[in-house]
């Protein structure tokens, strides 16, 4: 196919796919592995924080058991709220080139990429645990306790599954956000799809076509996404109205959401 | 009679709020106590301290002459003897009913899980919800919650069943249901103590009645002395202004 500068928008588009269009993939294969991976082990961080941080503290727990709950739950909320307070951008420079630095560590950028993106989940994902787990009624702790059962039995039979249910829209959130935040890894050279559209359009100079498959690109991805776990959290059982606890663009709002569906349990 | 539990002096308070002052009394094995009292009179943190879900401030807990609050016995061991139901029904929302029964005797009693349903099954036949096993607790009513509520606490075969308002939650519709199988469980012989507001299931239920007013008890004595002849005027007061509403 031949361009010039006078060739139709829709040539362009067409030529840029033709020719890039190996770029697009690997960007977008990059930019889909490192988010998946980053929000299942942010998740996971997530869950494990939120755990760590609900542990009961109450008049008969011993004193050494409190200070060392203090302590850790002192450090988990430092990282929480550094990570939440600073450019996820900004963290990956300061991770990339110090552990560089200090450490003498050269981490491949997938890897950075993979690690900063899970780390910076995990500190939203810790508070939305948390909420999940603080929404579950009290009763039903109590009423575990009641039968003899511990605090971590109450936790891995009756409270997470739960909490988990309702921080699923939450968890869905999170990894659409991180398709389109892996963007800024660009920065400590991950070639996941901006990256690749920047060298797609370093080549023809033509921005705005490149950028306009980029753009479809990415909403093709996050929509894609979005469906298929939207459809996941209808087929699992629940509640039909559930609270999500912050999320990354408002930290601080809880948003109701229903999803209409025909059971209307009153004590919900 | 054997005394299952036995309380002396027992003493809370919440921050400088003493909300239970030098609780005595005792619960044989096949007795119904029904507790009455006003509201904030501390009718609920006694039972809760009965299941530890409180500790008590001082005093003792004695359970087949044992102190369980000097931790001779794990709290979970206890728990399980002293089953508890609650005015909010408090049922796993995860679990379907069946389950709701198993997962105790699983976890703490260690029971294989064929032998856990059997006995679910059973307990849950005897409040009659055996038809609902497979129902979530959002699928089913709140009498029926409260029925699945006591089949779980039977299932951990407790020696004493303590209740506390099982049926204020409900809407007066299901309020019989509730009281019918726990006049059964009665008629059985189980050991109960039941934090009441129906005077007239304490009346015809119960072999004691003890009523409490401001963190003491005031009155401890059969149901005809209580509700036809009490001793104190307090108890007079609470009763005429409950039979007024
Ligand atoms: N966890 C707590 N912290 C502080 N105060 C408490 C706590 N639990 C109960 N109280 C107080 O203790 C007093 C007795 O409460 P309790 O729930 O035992 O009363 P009750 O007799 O069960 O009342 P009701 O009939 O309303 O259920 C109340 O004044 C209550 O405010
Ligand atoms: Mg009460």
């Amino acid at each position: 196919m031949a361009v010039d500068a006078n060739s139709s928008f829709i040539t362009w588009v067409l030529y840029i796919l033709q020719s890039s269009w190996p770029l697009f993939l690997r960007g977008a294969q990059v930019t889909l592995i490192i988010s998946l991976s980053g929000t299942i082990i942010g998740f996971l961080i997530g869950v494990l924080i939120g755990i760590i941080r609900t542990i009961p503290i109450d008049h008969n727990t011993n004193l050494f058991k409190r200070i060392v709950l203090k302590i850790i739950d002192y450090f988990l909320l430092c990282y929480i709220e550094v990570f939440r307070g600073t450019p996820m951008m900004v963290q990956a420079m300061v991770i990339f080139y110090g552990s560089a630095m200090i450490y003498g560590i050269r981490m491949s950028p997938i890897f950075a990429g993979v690690f900063i993106v899970s780390i910076n989940t995990g500190a939203y994902m810790a508070e939305i645990v948390r909420g999940g787990i603080i929404s579950i009624d009290k009763g039903q702790f109590e009423a575990s306790h009641a039968i003899g059962m511990t605090h971590a039995q109450t936790m891995i039979s009756i409270v997470l599954p739960q909490a988990i249910r309702n921080i699923l829209p939450a968890l869905s959130n999170e990894f659409v956000i991180n398709i389109k935040d892996t963007s800024v890894l660009n920065v400590i050279g991950v070639t996941e799809l901006y990256f690749q559209s920047n060298s797609a359009a370093g080549n023809n100079f033509r921005y705005f076509e490149v950028f306009l498959i980029t753009c479809i690109i990415y909403f093709i991805m996050t929509f894609t996404v979005t469906r298929i776990l939207r459809y996941f959290e209808a087929k699992l059982e629940g509640p039909s109205v559930y609270t999500i606890h912050g999320s990354q663009t408002v930290p601080e709002a809880e948003i109701k959401i229903s999803t209409g569906s025909k059971k209307n349990g009153k004590n919900h | 009679m054997e005394k299952i539990i036995k309380i002396n002096h027992l003493q809370k308070s919440f921050g400088a709020i003493e909300v239970l002052k030098d609780i005595n009394f005792s619960v044989s094995k096949g007795e119904v106590v029904c507790i009455i009292g006003s509201s904030g009179s501390g009718k609920s943190t006694l039972l809760r301290c009965l299941n530890l879900l409180e500790i008590p401030s001082s005093g003792e807990v004695v359970y087949h002459g044992q102190n369980i609050l000097e931790q001779k016995m794990s709290n979970a061991v206890y728990r399980a003897k002293m089953g508890m139901v609650f005015q909010q029904f408090n049922l796993f929302n995860n679990l379907n009913v069946l389950d709701n029964c198993v997962i105790g005797q699983v976890k703490v009693l260690k029971k294989n899980t064929a032998a856990a349903k059997k006995t679910a099954l059973d307990y849950l036949e005897l409040v009659g919800m055996s038809q609902f096993i497979n129902a979530k607790p959002h699928q089913i009513s709140g009498g029926q919650k409260q029925r699945v509520a006591i089949a779980r606490a039977l299932s951990m075969e407790p020696e004493a069943l303590l209740f506390d308002e099982p049926t204020s939650a409900l809407d007066p519709e299901m309020v019989g249901e509730v009281l019918k199988v726990m006049k059964n469980l009665a008629k059985s012989g189980l050991t109960m103590l039941i934090v009441t507001h129906e005077m007239a299931f304490a009346r015809d239920v119960a072999n004691r009645v003890v009523f409490m007013d401001s963190g003491v008890i005031v009155e401890d004595d059969v149901p005809d002395v209580v509700f036809n002849n009490p001793n104190n005027e307090r108890t007079r007061i609470f009763l005429k202004r409950i039979l007024e509403n």
